[in-house]
């Protein structure tokens, strides 16, 4: 009697914030695939027109250049801070002394917010400022740093600030999962006679599955909403050269008075990502161990 | 924030029965802006209206902007906006804005503004705004210590320019002060057009965007006498804000500087004199024609009958000569009303007004796209991207340049 009178409580308690959460998740997404089908300019207008914001979409080249440095930029944001990320954990994990204090160390860049790390990267990258400038004041006259002014190379720096301050944070997550591993693994392995090196690449990181998991998840997302970054530290780089969807988006909805182009360009960005995701998290939720 | 909003606007109504409320939308929140923005604010407190400020920093407007239209959209317009040039049509095509013919025919609008400006204010013949200011876009800024000490003089025309840009750089110092920002790339480059192509070339090529003047010969040379300005500009020109440019102007280490009258604030706030300490002079080649680019408020409909009698006073205070006078003096622009006196203004201010009666009688007062006077904004955009990336990328062509602009002026 009891057990059924309270199997339904806890979908009761968690009903209201499951039905805010689609709503205002799949709902908005529903209304901004509606606007992407709309006449809209300066405000929303409801009028469809077919794919004409579509066709327009490809057709401009600066969306173009922003889905190529969106691919750059995350394959180096994602790859960069996971490897240094696992790098740092793995060897933070030998039972070192300062290790409390070097693990702070590591995560404090994730402290702050992406508009600091991208003024404090900009002043440091740029040539008359900083790394470049402090080189040559220091003898190496023909040293040179412009990656920050160049249209081909400011992506890279882009890439940089944001594995700077990702890469602690996925640090901190795979140390806690390096920690939850079981010892008795690693003592059967190391009495077999494997080296160090050998017991990690083999035992230690595949069963990290699950953290590799959870960590991608975190990190792709950090790397798809990257707007802050690239507007503090380039504004969009030299002319559009480190437009990112995000910032693409921004700049055609909200400064151009192109609302349905803007609501294109959203909807194109989800089913990108979409494609990459819903797989990964299907083929990592199907298998239960 | 919304219900915070209307609980105060409900509570200052409430209080000031007979009085009405003008809620203000503006970006003038550096120095010099800040106070001439202030000044209208004491200016309706005089008439005993309640000025709600609402003020969204950023030089471009652009939050302004997605402010607004959320505020719009809610149905909860503010009574005046920050809004100019063709966007001023834009907003009105939605149908939120308010006819002010009744005060403009009283006080006789159409006889104390240029008609090019006065078209500008209108939709469909009915004025929807009022005009603050006129700034002058196609002004050269120089150091006259730089010049002395480089042996230059002040160019008149883009073949004299470069001239006295090698020699500014043979004395190390940097010959034009650029930031690398796409409205200031734009506004060096309708001043390259305006005075290698003339007011006609202008006209036809960026305001009317006829194709064929896009890829004419004319246009090929403005292009490259364009790019061959970013040869005498230093390296950390990307991203730099038009004040840190002017600033090295202000301090020597660099010449010259290609921007809007606005600049001169800058100068006059670090206590340097026109004449004496800093030149101001028409952009090479554009001495007779005047690129304008005028400040104006976009009235909104309102519901209430009160504020409506407020946004009346706003606007009819807005073409007063007191504050005309008052604002541009503080603005660094001039007063867009006919007929002022200007005594009280700067020798620059003098010349500008005197240039702009003539262009505006000759035909050569041009609108500034690089402020959004002459194109819809989207239109604007595409063509700022292809002239920034032109600018920016030493790969790109100035044929392949010239087709991009054609294809960017087709976006709608």
């Amino acid at each position: 009697m009891t057990a059924s009178r309270t199997a339904w409580l806890p979908r009761l308690v968690v009903a209201p914030s499951f039905l805010v959460g689609f709503l205002f998740i799949y709902g908005l997404i529903a209304w901004n695939g509606w606007l992407s089908v709309s006449a809209s300019r300066l405000l929303p207008n409801y009028g469809f027109v077919g794919f004409a914001q579509y066709a327009a979409l490809f057709e401009s080249e600066r969306f173009h250049v922003a889905l190529t440095n969106m691919a750059i930029f995350g394959t180096l944001f994602i790859g960069g801070a996971m490897a240094i990320g696992l790098l740092l954990a793995v060897l933070l994990d030998q039972k070192i002394r300062a290790e409390g204090v070097l693990r702070t160390v590591y995560l404090y860049p994730m402290a702050i917010s992406f508009i600091v790390t991208g003024t404090a990267w900009k002043w440091m990258l740029n040539p008359g400022l900083g790394l470049e400038h402090l080189m040559r004041q220091w003898g190496f006259e023909s040293f040179t740093f412009d990656w920050l002014v160049d249209p081909d190379k400011a992506i890279y720096c882009i890439a940089i600030a944001g594995v700077w301050q990702s890469a602690g944070f996925v640090m901190a997550l795979f140390l806690a999962g390096l920690r939850g591993i079981d010892d008795s693994i690693i003592k059967a392995a190391q009495v077999d006679g494997a080296s160090l090196p050998r017991i990690y690449l083999r035992i230690v990181i595949p069963s990290l599955r699950p953290v590799f998991f959870s960590t991608l998840m975190v990190v792709s997302h950090l790397a798809i909403k990257s707007f802050d970054l690239v507007m503090a530290l380039t504004a969009g780089g030299p002319g559009f050269a480190t437009d990112l969807p995000a910032t693409f988006m921004y700049a055609m909805a909200f400064s151009r008075g192109q609302i349905g182009l803007g609501a294109a360009s959203a909807t194109v960005m989800l089913a990108t990502v979409a494609a990459i995701v819903v797989p990964y998290l299907y083929s990592e939720l199907r298998t239960k161990r | 924030m919304k219900l915070i909003l209307s609980a105060f606007a409900l509570a200052t109504a409430a209080l000031a029965a007979q009085a009405g409320e003008v809620e203000v939308l503006h970006w003038w929140t550096s120095g010099g802006e800040a106070k001439a923005a202030a000044e209208l604010k004491a200016t309706m407190q005089k008439k005993g209206h309640t000025w709600k400020d609402f003020a969204v920093a950023g030089g471009g407007g652009d939050s302004a902007m997605t402010v607004l239209k959320s505020r719009v959209v809610s149905g909860n317009a503010p009574a005046a906006a920050q809004i100019k040039g063709p966007s001023i049509q834009e907003w009105a095509r939605e149908g939120v804005l308010a006819n002010m013919d009744v005060l403009a025919k009283a006080e006789k609008w159409d006889e104390l503004l240029p008609k090019s400006i006065a078209d500008g204010l209108k939709y469909k013949g009915n004025y929807v705004a009022a005009p603050v200011n006129v700034h002058r876009v196609n002004w050269l800024w120089a150091n006259p210590e730089a010049l002395k000490k480089a042996g230059a003089k002040l160019p008149t025309s883009w073949d004299e320019f470069f001239v006295t840009a090698e020699a500014l750089k043979k004395a190390g110092i940097i010959p034009v002060a650029h930031g690398g920002q796409n409205w200031q790339d734009f506004t060096t480059f309708e001043s390259v057009a305006l005075g290698v192509g003339g007011a006609e070339f202008y006209k036809k090529a960026l305001v009317q965007l006829d194709p064929a003047t896009l890829k004419s010969p004319v246009m090929l040379k403005t292009l490259e006498t364009f790019k061959k300005v970013k040869g005498y500009t230093d390296k950390n020109a990307n991203g730099r804000d038009w004040n840190l440019a002017t600033a090295m102007v202000i301090k020597g280490e660099a010449g010259m500087q290609l921007m809007g009258d606005w600049a001169k604030g800058e100068f006059v706030a670090a206590g340097k004199v026109p004449g004496k300490d800093f030149i101001c002079a028409a952009a090479p080649g554009t001495a007779k024609s005047y690129t304008y680019n005028v400040d104006s408020f976009a009235l909104f409909q309102l519901k209430n009958e009160a504020n409506q009698k407020a946004q009346q006073d706003l606007a009819s205070a807005i073409m007063s000569t007191e504050f005309q006078e008052v604002f541009n003096l503080n603005k660094g622009s001039i007063p867009v009303r006919l007929g002022m006196k200007l005594d009280k203004f700067d020798d620059c201010a003098k010349a500008s007004s005197a240039d702009f009666v003539a262009a505006s009688k000759a035909g050569s007062l041009v609108p500034s796209i690089a402020h959004g006077m002459a194109v819809p904004s989207a239109t604007e955009g595409a063509i700022k991207d292809v002239v920034s990336q032109f600018w920016n990328d030493d790969k790109m062509s100035a044929a392949s340049a010239m087709d991009k602009l054609v294809a960017a002026a087709k976006t709608k």
